[in-house]
């Protein structure tokens, strides 16, 4: 089968042309680095099947990240029968910058222009068959979203693949032709592929180049010794880049005619001057974070009830109206968006239960089988499908922020602040992502240049609550606001979330002042255009997500529940019993001492009874976040055995609130267990891939750091709720340790670490 | 006028003349369409004074003072 390559600058749109030429889903945003990993898939509407791979976007073929490095790797070695160089028609200049150097590869080139339709919309004008004479290459214009010319592209892109193609280069007319041409013919005589590409990449003294060609440098050398001129003074690297860029704009500008502008500024300019304002941008952005969380986990929409304070329960006398019109107005005010969904899902769950638990009456099953389907099977996966459409909701919000071209801006203004602790601002895209799925987010910290960054970013990218985590702090903060008035679920959630991106970057300040020393890495980023979010792009992803969802609902899932059934049902001679004889009971009992400091453990009587059921619920979360909420509820429906209590609801809040009640656990304690959960060790899937990030041997570290990290944070958390006064205390500590690094950098302490550094040198 | 980047006002305008600096930085440049010859308007600095936002080639780029700094500009007259 022919292979296809898609390749071009970071955002111009090669996933998007990916999607309409296989049908895939793959995900598309609107920031540079979205796609970090080649994927590959069929075209089909040829007269034979080819494969199109997608690359990660570079700006040259000069790796400067490790996603780049793929795509350089992929087109030189892989040995496409064709290259598409998808080029962004509105920014021709510098995306042919990178086809003046994929020209010098010995392979089919075919130039696709795409956003020709916001091109035509500006009045602008390409000709161009102009470009295809002069660049040498065929040239097709083409929407890969509206689906235009794509046809037409890979057509060409079939008939060029037909033939060889040996390189070329926009390099001749400059004074490195000589020698560029001397090392191409010595190369090519050693047998070495793309002779011409290399040739020029040693011309400009690229470090993988000369490396890899140790005994064709020398000629190089040689020339630079002889060369002289004024401007570029034997720097080869900018000689090289200036004549790549006076050869576009000499003769490929031409064909680009520019419609007069009217004077003014563009819709970008304008959503910029309010979103990056100098005074309202930090501002903005913490409004518009806050915006999201309440929208998705609030029950008073816009704060209303708790300004005006008109709501009331309704009551028309029938019950059933009564809960319907409970889902959008309460006691609590009129719901928000996440909190609608929540409540109707919830109520869609308990219908299906309760369906389930007659059915299974009807048809006369064994107790124990009841039990297992109606509290573990059902119980479990209802009360992690009951927070789906919520989280989906949350997932559309993110989506959109992606989809505008919002993302590169917050890099943009919080790059300062971030640098201050040792990150650039490039590294908070992938933390964001990880409010979604920590999973994505630890495969684009390929962005990242730099390696210390990356390990750092790997390692706090867990603190950025995730989707599946996101239920256990809906369900606490749901309760405790249900228990205690004046308390606002989603403010308290909010919280929860600005507590771990605080740890996330507390935790990256002290890890560049020990294990991580080093300067921050640069910050060299493209602004894309803002554009209004794609509606088929966003209902791709939540329908992709949704499916994740799903899926992951009834498989591992369903099975953590069975298993963690039948261990609490179950003894060890394998009779069934009481949930106290449990073999879960002994197993979750044997561990909990370690949970006292952060006040699950033992405490008062009913808590030293039941406290192993926490223990229990974090550790399940380990093969995945949702089965902390899914064992809350088998172990609830347990326990209400045990206390005679009958007709819970489903929903994950009723759970808390019931375990509560049962096993004597403060609020603060709930508290501490989310902060547990929420900094610990991530579930295997995330783990698993950022260990596939991470450089060698660091990985044990990391467990570690995340073992150590919320362990401590979660007791200072229960401490200092528990107990008010402590909070001078923990505060103290702090600030001691942040004045022991501030005088540590300026010299004046040094515990030891002149010794080490003399024994070094 | 010669003048560096990094000491450019937002809508201050000008040429490059040259890059300095160290090896990634400069090639990150490069690649960025930041060469020798290139038109470049400073659009603004981000809310806390750093890093700046700047229009060349038709787009928009953000860099840091720091990175600013290695470019050496001519500047023009608006």
């Amino acid at each position: 089968m022919l292979k296809f390559a898609l390749a071009g600058n970071p955002n111009c749109g090669k996933t998007t042309l990916f999607n309409a030429l296989t049908g895939s889903t793959a995900h598309v945003g609107n920031w540079p680095g979205v796609t970090v990993d080649k994927r590959e898939g069929v075209y089909k509407k040829l007269s034979e099947p080819v494969a199109v791979v997608d690359l990660p976007g570079i700006y040259s073929l000069s790796p400067y990240t490790p996603e780049e490095v793929i795509s350089r790797n992929f087109i030189l070695d892989e040995k496409p029968d064709c290259v598409i160089n998808i080029v962004d028609a509105t920014n021709l200049e510098r995306n042919l910058y990178l086809t003046t150097q994929i020209m010098e590869i010995d392979v089919p080139v075919v130039l696709a222009l795409n956003m020709i339709d916001v091109v035509k919309k500006s009045g602008d004008k390409i000709d161009a068959a102009t470009l295809e004479k002069k660049i040498g290459l065929p040239v097709v214009q083409i929407s890969a979203l509206k689906d235009e010319g794509i046809d037409e592209l890979m057509q060409r892109a079939y008939e060029a693949a037909q033939e060889k193609r040996s390189g070329s280069t926009v390099l001749e007319s400059s004074p490195l032709a000589h020698v560029i041409d001397d090392v191409k013919i010595a190369l090519r005589c050693k047998g070495v592929d793309n002779p011409l590409f290399h040739a020029v990449k040693l011309a400009e003294g690229d470090e993988i180049e000369v490396a890899a060609h140790p005994d064709t440098v020398g000629m190089v050398d040689e020339f630079k010794k002889q060369f002289k001129d004024s401007v570029f003074e034997g720097d080869f690297e900018a000689l090289v880049a200036d004549a790549r860029y006076k050869y576009i704009s000499a003769n490929f500008s031409a064909a680009f005619v520019r419609a007069p502008r009217k004077e003014g500024l563009t819709k970008s300019d304008k959503a910029d001057r309010v979103l990056t304002h100098r005074i309202w941008g930090i501002p903005l952005f913490l409004v518009i974070l806050l915006a999201v969380f309440h929208l998705t986990f609030g029950e008073d929409l816009l704060y209303l009830n708790a300004i005006f304070g008109f709501a009331n329960d309704v009551s028309t006398g029938n019950a059933v109206l009564d809960a319907f019109v409970a889902v959008f107005y309460s006691s609590a005010g009129v719901s928000t968006p996440g909190a609608i969904l929540f409540n109707l899902m919830g109520f869609c769950t308990d219908q299906i239960g309760g369906l389930i638990g007659r059915g299974m009456e009807a048809t006369g099953a064994a107790p124990w089988a009841q039990g297992l389907v109606n509290d573990g099977i059902w119980g479990g996966v209802a009360s992690v499908l009951s927070f789906v459409p919520q989280i989906l909701f949350l997932f559309l919000l993110i989506s959109i922020l992606e989809d505008s071209g919002y993302m590169a801006r917050v890099a943009f203004i919080l790059d300062r602040a971030f640098r201050k602790f040792g990150l650039s601002g490039r590294a908070f895209i992938p933390m964001i992502m990880s409010f979604g799925c920590s999973v994505p987010a630890a495969i684009n910290t390929r962005t990242l240049a730099d390696e210390k960054e990356r390990v750092m970013t790997n390692r706090v990218i867990p603190f950025f609550t995730c989707g599946a985590k996101a239920p256990i702090l809906a369900a606490v903060c749901g309760a405790i606001a249900s228990r205690y008035t004046g308390v606002d679920a989603g403010l308290l959630v909010f919280l929860l979330y600005v507590f771990g991106m605080a740890m996330a970057v507390l935790m990256v300040a002290l890890m560049r002042q020990t294990s991580m020393r080093g300067d921050v890495a640069p910050f060299i980023m493209e602004l894309p255009a803002y554009h209004a979010p794609q509606l088929r792009n966003l209902m791709v992803h939540l329908w992709d997500k949704l499916k994740h969802y799903v899926k992951k609902a009834f498989t591992v899932i369903l099975a953590s529940c069975i298993v963690i059934w039948f261990l609490s049902n179950f003894s060890w001679e394998w009779k069934m019993v009481g949930m106290e004889e449990s073999i879960l009971h002994d197993i979750g009992s044997f561990f909990q001492w370690i949970c006292t400091p952060m006040g699950f453990g033992y405490g008062t009587a009913k808590l030293n009874q039941f406290g192993w059921v926490f223990v229990v619920a974090a550790v399940t979360g380990l093969i995945a976040k949702e089965n902390v909420i899914a064992t809350f509820f088998i172990l609830a429906q347990a326990l209400g055995g045990l206390a005679g209590a009958e007709g819970q609801s489903d929903d994950g809040i009723a759970e808390v609130l019931f375990l509560m009640e049962q096993t004597g656990i403060t609020w603060q304690a709930l508290i501490s267990f989310t902060v547990f959960n929420m900094l610990t060790v991530p579930c295997f899937a995330a783990a698993a891939t950022v260990r596939g990030e991470l450089p060698k041997g660091k990985f044990k570290y990391t467990l570690a750091f995340w073992l150590l990290t919320s362990y401590i944070a979660s007791s200072l958390v229960f401490v200092v709720l528990s107990w008010w006064w402590t909070a001078f205390i923990v505060a103290a500590a702090i600030a001691l340790v942040v004045l022991y690094f501030v005088f540590r950098n300026k010299g004046k302490i040094d515990l030891g670490r002149k010794k080490n550094k003399a024994a070094r040198q | 006028m010669e003048k560096k980047l990094n000491e450019f006002i937002p809508g201050e305008r000008g040429i490059v003349v040259r890059i300095e600096g160290e090896g990634r930085i400069r090639r990150r440049l490069f690649d960025m369409g930041v060469t020798p010859g290139a038109d470049i308007v400073l659009r603004k600095l981000a809310p806390l004074g750093d890093p700046v936002e700047v229009t060349l080639r038709g787009y928009e780029l953000t860099l840091r003072k720091s990175e600013a700094e290695c470019v050496r500009m001519e500047v023009k007259d608006a």
